[in-house]
């Protein structure tokens, strides 16, 4: 039986957080950005369950329960800003939000 | 081998459906990608013995927060987006920050070296339950970032309530 190496789990993770860091640097939609932050979250939390894993310590599990908590507060927060911004300008366009105010 | 193989199938499909939910014109589409690429990370997760950690992935992250990204989604009117272009004009740019990243953070993992192993060995976690481990660190241990997590949880609550009620203005 040939175990997963932790370094395997760890450029997994970091694949998963440039593609989050490609979709928010890249896409015009707001909603696509913040599904890329999400993205990244998730990879670093692959990255923190796998070092709970092979460092056999509960506490990188413990991160992720306080990471999730936040991403789920920061997603509620995020997504009625968004609603606030649409109702104002009627575009979900980053590049169309040019303006402090008004 | 099969552990290889197992690893193998999940981090193709994690790569494959993360790019998939950053190039997609839809946004709906993107949703569910993400939803399908959370199911992906649960099950790495149950690998790697976190038992709770997947059942809060799935029971949090694809059903409540991507509930709450698709009504967002379904409530704004986007058939623009279908027309527009998806990309900013510099996406390039994009490419390269995100491929430098990657290769940074690819180069210093070669000279990663893992520290002492902990007390919680796989063994104590089966003997106890991972659920019943977890909350027993994260009741005395964490006590306290607890509470400020249940804090910062309301005040997203209040904060989402203020500003998607209509006519607030500041």
């Amino acid at each position: 039986m040939m175990a997963v190496p932790l370094n395997w789990y760890l450029i997994l993770s970091a694949v998963v957080f440039s593609i989050g860091i490609f979709g928010f640097l890249t896409r015009k939609n707001i909603i696509i950005m913040f599904l890329s932050i999400e993205l990244m979250l998730n990879g670093v939390n692959i990255s923190l369950i796998a070092f709970s894993h092979y460092l056999q310590d509960l506490r990188g599990q413990v991160f992720v329960f306080f990471i999730i908590a936040v991403a789920a507060a920061e997603a509620a927060i995020g997504l009625a800003i968004i609603m606030a911004l649409f109702r104002n300008k009627s575009t979900a366009h980053v590049d169309e939000m040019s303006e402090m105010k008004g | 081998m099969l552990p290889r193989l197992f690893f193998g199938y999940f981090a193709a499909a994690i790569t494959l459906i993360s790019i998939l939910v950053v190039t997609r014109r839809n946004p709906v589409h993107s949703v569910i990608w993400m939803l399908l690429l959370f199911f992906h990370i649960a099950g790495m997760y149950l690998f790697l013995d976190a038992e709770f950690i997947a059942a809060i992935q799935v029971i949090v992250y694809a059903g409540a927060v991507l509930v709450l990204f698709l009504f967002v989604v379904l409530l704004l009117n986007l058939r623009e987006e279908l027309r527009t272009e998806r990309f900013i004009g510099s996406w390039p740019a994009g490419v390269f920050i995100a491929a430098a990243l990657f290769a940074g953070i690819a180069a210093a993992l070669r000279s990663f070296v893992l520290g002492p192993a902990g007390i919680y060995t796989i063994d104590f976690i089966r003997k106890a339950t991972d659920t019943k481990a977890l909350g027993q660190v994260l009741f005395t241990e964490y006590l306290l970032p607890f509470e400020v997590v249940s804090l910062v949880l309301l005040v997203a609550v209040i904060g989402a309530i203020v500003l998607a009620k209509k006519g607030v203005r500041g």
